[in-house]
C-alpha cells in the first residue's frame, strides 16, 4: 500500500501519471514533462514535495549535536531563518543523507530529508545523539506538507496568491527562510531557479496548491523534477551518492567543512584517504540519451554514469558521472550506449542556472563521425 | 482517449502495421505506447537494407523516461526510415499513427494477415492496463 500525500486527490483530479517512488504515490507528470521543464524555467512551476520528511532537533545541545551528526557546520548559521545544505555521513564517510538544516534559535533546527531516506535517518540521529549522550529531542513532523514554486516568476506569483506573503518574505536572501502564520517559507529549491519551498499544516495544502496553481504555477511532477535538478548539477540522494561512496567523490567537497577540529562522524575516514574518484559533468555530443549505470571510457580509466538525461534546456544529453579523479574539464571520452562507444565531453557543471546555459562553449565541439 | 484506428494491424509489443499498395508495410508505435513512454527526445533508426527476424529489436524510441526497444513485427527488410521525425521526435506524441518509424518489405505477405487487428489490440491493451 503506497503512501499519499496530502494532495494526492487534487493530483488526480488534474489528470497526473501517478508512480511509486519510494514507496510514495507521487505524481510523474501531469501530460508533458518536458512542458512542465519549461514553465519552470521560463514562469513558475509547483511540486508537491510533502514526501520529504521535516524533522526538527530541539534542545540544549542541538548545536553541538549537529555539529558532531553532520559534515558542515551549524556553528556558521548565525541568525534565526538561514539554512545549510548538509550531508550526514557514517564512520566510513560515506553519505547516509544529503539535508537542508535551517536555523530556528540556538536550542531549535528544522532538518528537511529525504523522503526514501527518512527512517533510516530517525534511527541513525538517535544513535548519534544517544552514543554521543546528547540531550536532545529528534522530532519527525508528518503532520507537514511541502509544496516546492520554482521559476523565476515563482515568488511574484506567490505574493499574488497569499495575502500577506509578500511583506513576510521579500527581504529574504537565498538559502534563509522565515515564518508567515502557520506557514515556513525557505527561499530554496532544487531546480536551479529561484523559488520558495512552504512547508504548511497538512489541512492547509490544498488551499496553498490551489491558490499557487490559481496564480500561475504549472503543477509539475517529479520527472521534470529530476531533469531541472540535473541541469542544476544537484545530486540526487541514492543515484549520485549513497553510504558507500564519499561526498568528496560525490562533488560535494565544498559542504564538508574541515575549517576548525570539529570532530564530525565520517571525519577520520576523509582525512585518511584522499579521493581516487570525482563527480564530473558531461555533455554527450553524438545523439542519444545518457542514462544512470553507461560506463565511461577515460584516458585515466573507466567510470560510470550515475545520473543522466535529455536535457530540455539544451536540448542534448547531459549526465553526471563518477571519473577517475586525473580527468579533467574538457576531456574526450566515449560513453558505451548499446555497446556502441558515444563521444561525450567533460563539462563543468551546473549546465544550466536560472534559465541559462554554461555549456554554450561546448556545445559547437564536433560529433564523432 | 487511446486511440485504435480500425484499418491498421497491431502487435502485443504495441506496434502498428498499415500494409501498403506497393506490397511494403509501414510500422510505427501506438498511441498507447507514446502514452506509456512519456516525451520523447530521440530514436535509433535502423540501418536501411537490415533484414530482421519477426520480434527482433530493430529500433531503440528514447523518451525521457527510458530506452524502448521497437520491434519488427514480421520478418523482412528495412526499406525506408522516417528522417522527418528527426529533431520533431515531439511529433510522435503528437499523433504516433502519423509519425510512423520505418517501412519493410515482409519476407511473406501472408505473417501480416496475422497479426492483431484493432479489437484484438484494444482488449489486449485492456488487460495489460489492469
Amino acid at each position: 500500500m503506497l503512501k499519499t500525500t496530502a494532495l494526492n486527490g487534487i493530483h488526480r483530479e488534474a489528470g497526473a501519471k501517478l508512480v511509486d517512488f519510494g514507496g510514495w504515490e507521487m505524481p510523474l507528470h501531469y501530460g508533458s514533462q518536458i512542458e512542465e521543464h519549461h514553465a519552470v524555467r521560463r514562469t513558475a512551476g509547483i511540486f508537491d514535495v510533502s514526501h520529504m520528511r521535516v524533522v526538527e532537533v530541539l534542545g540544549r545541545d542541538a548545536r553541538a549535536f549537529l555539529r558532531r551528526a553532520l559534515a558542515n557546520d551549524v556553528a556558521k548559521l548565525d541568525s534565526p531563518g538561514r539554512a545549510l545544505y548538509a550531508c550526514m555521513l557514517n564512520d566510513a564517510g560515506g553519505v547516509v543523507d544529503d539535508l537542508i538544516v535551517y536555523y530556528l534559535g540556538d536550542e531549535a533546527y528544522r532538518l528537511v530529508v529525504n523522503a526514501g531516506t527518512a527512517d533510516k535517518d530517525l534511527a541513525w540521529l538517535a544513535r548519534v545523539a544517544a552514543e554521543g549522550g546528547f540531550s536532545v529531542a529528534i522530532v519527525p513532523r508528518a503532520d507537514l506538507a511541502m509544496v516546492a514554486v520554482q521559476g523565476p516568476e515563482a515568488r511574484a506569483r506567490a505574493w499574488q496568491a497569499l495575502p500577506g506573503m509578500q511583506a513576510a518574505t521579500e527581504s529574504l536572501k537565498p538559502f534563509s527562510a522565515a515564518f508567515f502564520r502557520d506557514w515556513f517559507v525557505a527561499r530554496t529549491g532544487y531546480t536551479g531557479e529561484d523559488g520558495f519551498e512552504i512547508v504548511v499544516p497538512e489541512p492547509l495544502a490544498a488551499h496553498a496548491w490551489r491558490a499557487l496553481t490559481r496564480a500561475g504555477a504549472r503543477p509539475c511532477g517529479l520527472g521534470a523534477r529530476d531533469t531541472l535538478r540535473l541541469e542544476a548539477g544537484m545530486n540526487l540522494y541514492g543515484q549520485d551518492m549513497d553510504e558507500t561512496t564519499s561526498p568528496l567523490e560525490s562533488g560535494l567537497a565544498w559542504t564538508v567543512d574541515r575549517k576548525t577540529d570539529r570532530d564530525f562522524i565520517g571525519r577520520a575516514a576523509l582525512d585518511r584517504s584522499p579521493p581516487a574518484r570525482a563527480l564530473r559533468g558531461l555533455l554527450l555530443l553524438d545523439q542519444g540519451v545518457l542514462r544512470a549505470h553507461q560506463k565511461v571510457a577515460t584516458a585515466h580509466g573507466e567510470g560510470e554514469i550515475t545520473s543522466g538525461t535529455f536535457s530540455p534546456t539544451l536540448s542534448r544529453s547531459i549526465a553526471l558521472s563518477r571519473l577517475p579523479a586525473a580527468t579533467q574539464v574538457g576531456d574526450r571520452v566515449a560513453v558505451e550506449i548499446r555497446g556502441k562507444p558515444l563521444a561525450a565531453v567533460i563539462v563543468p557543471y551546473p549546465f544550466v542556472r536560472q534559465g541559462k546555459s554554461l555549456v554554450d562553449s561546448f556545445l559547437s565541439q564536433e560529433r564523432s563521425s | 482517449m487511446i486511440k485504435t484506428p480500425q484499418e491498421l494491424k497491431y502487435t502485443s509489443s504495441h506496434e502498428w502495421v498499415r500494409r501498403e499498395p506497393d506490397g511494403t508495410i509501414t510500422v510505427g508505435i501506438t498511441d498507447f505506447a507514446q502514452e506509456a513512454l512519456g516525451d520523447i527526445v530521440f530514436i535509433e533508426f535502423p540501418q536501411l537494407g537490415r533484414t530482421a527476424k519477426a520480434g527482433e529489436a530493430v529500433a531503440v524510441v528514447e523518451s525521457v523516461k527510458a530506452a524502448s526497444d521497437i520491434y519488427a513485427p514480421v520478418a523482412g527488410e528495412i526499406v525506408a526510415v522516417n528522417d522527418s521525425l528527426k529533431d520533431a521526435w515531439e511529433g510522435l506524441n503528437q499523433d504516433a499513427f502519423a509519425a510512423w518509424l520505418f517501412k519493410m518489405k515482409p519476407d511473406n505477405a501472408a505473417d501480416v494477415a496475422g497479426l492483431m487487428d484493432a479489437t484484438a489490440y484494444q482488449t489486449h491493451v485492456d488487460s495489460e492496463a489492469h
